[in-house]
């Protein structure tokens, strides 16, 4: 049995929930100045997992900055929205993060969760939250393959069907 | 296998994505009512043998409410609409009755389309 891809399990990585009016000028210069990124469309990520922006709900972002650096970027965000509706909560310990790489990565994926992982419908900057197997998840595409968050109480369960996942032989149908 | 398009997100939802609402477009009536009103909001369902309109959730997902037609008997999808609304939208009930003429769900449908020409 050969490894589709390698699986790594992230130690920490900083993350910010943002829910407020994202059609706001002014969220999204808060946004802008704490990540360098302008809001993404719907279904995508801004930036990257050490500093990005993930689109999450018609009013929600998840935020993802340096672990180190969370605090100071969630004051910032708190101080350039007072006085706008907003909720703005540090939850980096909230989520595991994997990483899964490989050329086969994405079969990988598409084993766990009911998406449509072919090579033409899923792209590097594509963004999507799901089901991975029996729990809520979400993954992005980058250049050496994807990153996976799910709830930290779950982390476990998400790396052990990962890990599975990612033996076998390719099936080489996703393109 | 049900799939329906979140109007939020823009994706394909599997059906394991997403929590079933129940009935759509029902009118809340609270204190002050009519006996006959409460019975309405609590019991009084359409359940039809064809085109329903039905309130979806994207669990896995954004999370938000959403609205679907949908045949409770082929399972056609006819289409999927915010749930910041009280009717379907106008082409959707045009969708529906090109298909299956006649087609009534509580005040929409075909006797809606009359009165939107007359
Ligand atoms: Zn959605």
């Amino acid at each position: 049995m050969s490894e589709l891809a390698t699986i790594t399990r992230h130690a920490e990585r900083g993350m910010i929930t943002l829910r407020a009016d994202l059609s706001d000028g002014t969220v999204g210069e808060a946004v802008r100045a704490a990540t360098g990124h302008a809001i993404p469309a719907a279904g995508k990520i801004a930036g990257d997992g050490t500093k990005g922006v993930l689109w999450m709900s018609p009013d929600e972002l998840l935020i993802m900055v340096p672990y180190d650096t969370v605090d100071a970027a969630l004051e910032q965000i708190v101080t350039a929205l007072s006085g706008v509706h907003h909720l703005a909560v540090n939850v980096s310990d909230a989520r595991a993060v994997f990483t899964v790489a490989g050329d086969d990565a994405r079969e990988v994926l598409a084993r766990l969760c009911p998406v449509d992982l072919h090579a033409q419908s899923f792209g590097v900057g594509d963004f999507r939250r799901t089901r991975l197997a029996q729990v809520p998840a979400a993954f992005w595409q980058h250049e050496t393959g994807f990153d996976v968050v799910c709830f930290r109480s779950v982390g476990d369960y998400a790396e052990g069907v990962l890990r599975r996942s990612a033996q076998g032989t390719p099936t080489g149908a996703l393109g | 296998m049900l799939t329906l398009s979140c109007p939020y997100c823009g994706v394909q939802c599997d059906e394991t994505e997403l929590a079933a609402g129940g009935e759509a477009h029902l009118k809340r009536y609270g204190p002050e009512s009519s006996p006959e009103e409460f019975e309405s909001y609590l019991f009084v369902r359409e359940n039809p043998k064809g085109v329903h309109l039905e309130r979806w959730r994207h669990a896995h997902g954004c999370g938000k409410w959403f609205h679907a037609a949908r045949c409770t008997m082929t399972l056609e999808v006819f289409g999927t609409y915010p749930a910041q609304t009280l009717a379907p939208p106008q082409e959707l009930v045009e969708k529906i009755l090109a298909k299956r003429p006649g087609w009534t769900w509580r005040e929409f449908g075909q006797s809606d389309m009359e009165g939107a020409q007359a």
